[in-house]
């Protein structure tokens, strides 16, 4: 095994390249920060790309007003802990403004209205690079996905048009009005992620670890009870012990039961599981090729 | 059960696969996936109702790595895909790529960082035209091993005689490639024969099933661990109080073994120095190999910047203005005579132009057209570039980082080709 990697250092070292490779290329990137494990992968990837230095990147948190606040607290504990910037892109302040109108019904969410606010707040803070934590292995249609994948002056990917991307070497040249989404962490899986996440002992919300919370049993999974959620009279809000294996907003996170309340018990309980993560997401429910869609309009 | 630490040995494989639908490339994947577990219960879900709206009677695990939405539609692989699967051993990316000679340039893409390339071929049609594509472009981008697995035993009676046939006709055409590593496989992906379990059809063949060989296969020796090259991606400068004079050296090790105590020289100034320390963060290494990213510190202060390179005095790469390379291109307008183009070789940058086209290669066949310079888009040609200032290169077959270049329109930003290149 001289000379040799595992394959978390491995992932390790190509996501730090690509870090410091979007620090040379770009005059002004970000990092695009949900509070999920991602992008607290990411951001700490960050860390040990410049240390010594800080990152030199601010995190950009497109807030939708629909969080869990446990999400919110992290992120705060994190920034304060790192020193960097925050950057909030408010959906409720589109909401306001005019540009977007809410959606409503029994199953609505602000998942899609956060294109609109992602790329407002990309144009007025001039971002040319935004790093986001999307995997490949997530959904079929990030599985084509690029780490430096180029946006048109409207935001959007065309997946028909893409740069081709061979060895290491990254082509991050753009016009004017036009940015780049990268994702440092492509090529990781989610058992990667906790596999690393349990290597580097990494702090994440007590979200992801199994807790009692108030629940109601919706589109095959258990949502939590929350202001944002209309309760209709069918649903029968009771407490289970259970964990989320992906965080979005709190009105379209679907949790799994669980009894993994440690690090180790939930690596082995994604090494066990049979449904994907994003299978509790009802953001990606809509239709087959939902994600695909929403991603050519410039979602993340 | 494993234990949960097991993950700690585990290594990294990137293979490519590259075929048209017909050729059974995608229920294999579908087969190594479904077969390692490593498909969940709503893909397979979304697989069976996709089959049944299709008309189909069985469960098509070739709709699996369905992506696009114009590729399932058409029922075709057009742009490369990765698919992951794992194993207690290891941890597989595989680059999925269309076959056809109109997609040469996403072939070339996915091979561009595999450590091994999978090879199908049809037992009932032996080496045919595409296998001999797929094999050709796995021995230009120099992938150290090359499986060749003969698919559709079952509809050949499982013949260890039809088999040998086509290892024989096979082995014939590889005298002209340039890969190492060569091994064969009887399959039936349909099946699962081989593929993950040994074939209870086939008790001629001795060897090891598809997955064992992967897993087991010798990666180890694919990275250069002798001619020591350090890009360098950017400077890192703290400027806080703790770490007023650091300067660190970050990128990603592209050859060789650094050590603390090392003399180095810095290209293209020529300037020498020491390693003081080698950082990946809080960790100190006592040796830095590829593919480690880390960052690099001197005990002498010199001018160090992006796109120069750190090596040993007694082992350098080649300074050169003009480089030859082997050119994939990979769009719609070929280059024009003086055209300018951005060159782009590890971290460094400059500006350049295709001075002379020595050939095109018959990407089928191998054979040189001397007579044929016109380069469009997926051809492959030998060609002379200028550039404006010198390249610290290596040959590809050296080194697959510091021997491989992409060109950049000016004008457009797309990447137009790449560029193997060739001392």
């Amino acid at each position: 095994m001289r000379y040799s990697l595992t394959h978390l250092k491995e992932l390790e070292a190509e996501s730090i390249f690509v870090l410091r490779e979007v620090y040379a290329q770009f005059e002004k990137p970000a990092i695009l920060f949900s509070g999920g494990k991602d992008s607290i992968i990411m951001t700490h990837l960050a860390k040990k790309a410049f240390w010594p230095a800080r990152i030199p990147f601010p995190l950009v948190h497109i807030d939708t007003g629909h969080n869990f606040p446990e999400t919110i607290e992290f992120r705060d504990r994190l920034v304060e802990k790192l020193g960097v910037q925050l950057i909030v892109g408010s959906v409720q302040k589109s909401i306001d403004e005019g540009k977007v109108r809410e959606e409503s019904g029994k199953n609505a969410s602000r998942n899609a209205l956060q294109t609109t606010t992602l790329l407002d707040t990309i144009e007025d803070h001039q971002f040319d690079a935004c790093m986001g934590g999307a995997r490949r292995d997530e959904e079929k249609a990030r599985a084509k996905e690029r780490f430096f994948s180029h946006r048109d002056d409207f935001g959007q990917w065309d997946p028909k048009n893409q740069r081709p991307e061979l060895w290491n070497l990254f082509n991050g040249k753009k016009n004017m009005g036009e940015h780049f989404r990268i994702f440092p962490i492509s090529n990781w899986t989610e058992m990667d992620v906790w596999q690393y996440i349990l290597m580097e002992n990494i702090e994440i919300p007590s979200l992801y670890i199994a807790h009692e919370r108030e629940v109601i049993w919706r589109n095959n999974s258990w949502l939590p009870v929350s202001n944002y959620i209309k309760l209709e009279e069918s649903d029968k809000p009771e407490v289970r012990k259970i964990r989320f294996r992906t965080l979005g907003d709190i009105t379209i996170t679907g949790g799994v039961e669980s009894d993994a309340d440690t690090l180790t018990k939930i690596v082995e309980e994604v090494a066990a599981a049979r449904h994907t993560e994003r299978g509790n997401r009802a953001d990606d429910k809509r239709s087959e090729t939902s994600m695909e869609d929403r991603k050519k309009q410039g979602y993340f | 059960m494993a234990e949960h630490n097991d993950y700690l040995d585990m290594q990294l494989l990137r293979f490519t696969t590259a075929g048209s639908v017909d050729d059974g490339k995608s229920t294999l994947i579908g087969r190594l996936l479904y077969d390692s577990k490593s498909i969940f219960e709503d893909q397979l879900d979304a697989v069976e109702s996709s089959s049944a709206k299709r008309g189909l009677e069985h469960v098509d695990l070739s709709l699996v790595t369905d992506g696009l939405k114009d590729e399932r539609e058409q029922g075709i692989t057009i742009d490369v895909a990765y698919r992951y699967f794992a194993t207690p051993e290891r941890k597989f990316i595989i680059a999925d790529t269309p076959g056809h000679i109109q997609y040469t340039r996403n072939m070339v893409t996915g091979a561009s960082t595999a450590n091994l390339a999978l090879i199908l071929v049809d037992v009932r049609n032996g080496v045919i035209e595409q296998t001999c594509r797929h094999s050709f472009i796995a021995s230009l981008l120099q992938i150290p091993h090359l499986i060749v697995c003969i698919n559709k035993m079952d509809l050949a009676d499982y013949s260890e005689e039809a088999y040998q046939k086509v290892v024989r006709q096979y082995k014939d055409f590889a005298s002209k490639l340039d890969v190492r590593d060569i091994r064969f496989i009887p399959i039936s992906a349909l099946h699962g024969d081989n593929v993950v379990n040994r074939s209870k059809n086939m008790d001629w063949y001795q060897g090891e099933t598809l997955l064992h060989t992967l897993e087991t296969i010798h990666i180890g020796s694919d990275h250069n661990h002798i001619d020591c090259r350090l890009p360098v991606q950017t400077v890192i400068r703290p400027h806080n109080n703790k770490y007023h004079d650091y300067r660190g050296y970050a990128g990603r090790i592209a050859g060789g073994v650094f050590k603390p105590g090392d003399d180095v020289v810095v290209l293209p100034s020529g300037f020498s120095s020491r390693i003081k320390e080698i950082h990946c963060f809080e960790e100190s290494y006592e040796e830095a190999f590829s593919p480690m990213s880390v960052s690099v510190t001197l005990e002498d202060d010199i001018d160090i910047s992006r796109g120069d390179m750190l090596v040993r005095p007694n082992n350098q790469p080649k300074m050169l203005q003009d480089i030859d390379v082997m050119l994939c291109w990979f769009n719609n307008n070929g280059p024009m005579p003086r055209s300018k183009y951005t060159i782009r070789h590890t971290s460094n940058e400059a500006r350049c132009m295709v001075t002379e086209i020595l050939y095109k290669v018959n990407i089928n066949t191998l054979h040189r057209m001397e007579d044929d310079k016109n380069i469009g888009m997926n051809d492959i040609a030998r060609v002379r570039l200028r550039t404006t200032k010198p390249l610290m290169v290596d040959d590809y077959s050296d080194n697959r980082i510091t021997g491989s270049i992409i060109l950049i329109d000016e004008a457009t930003n797309e990447t137009v080709a790449a560029g193997m290149i060739k001392l």
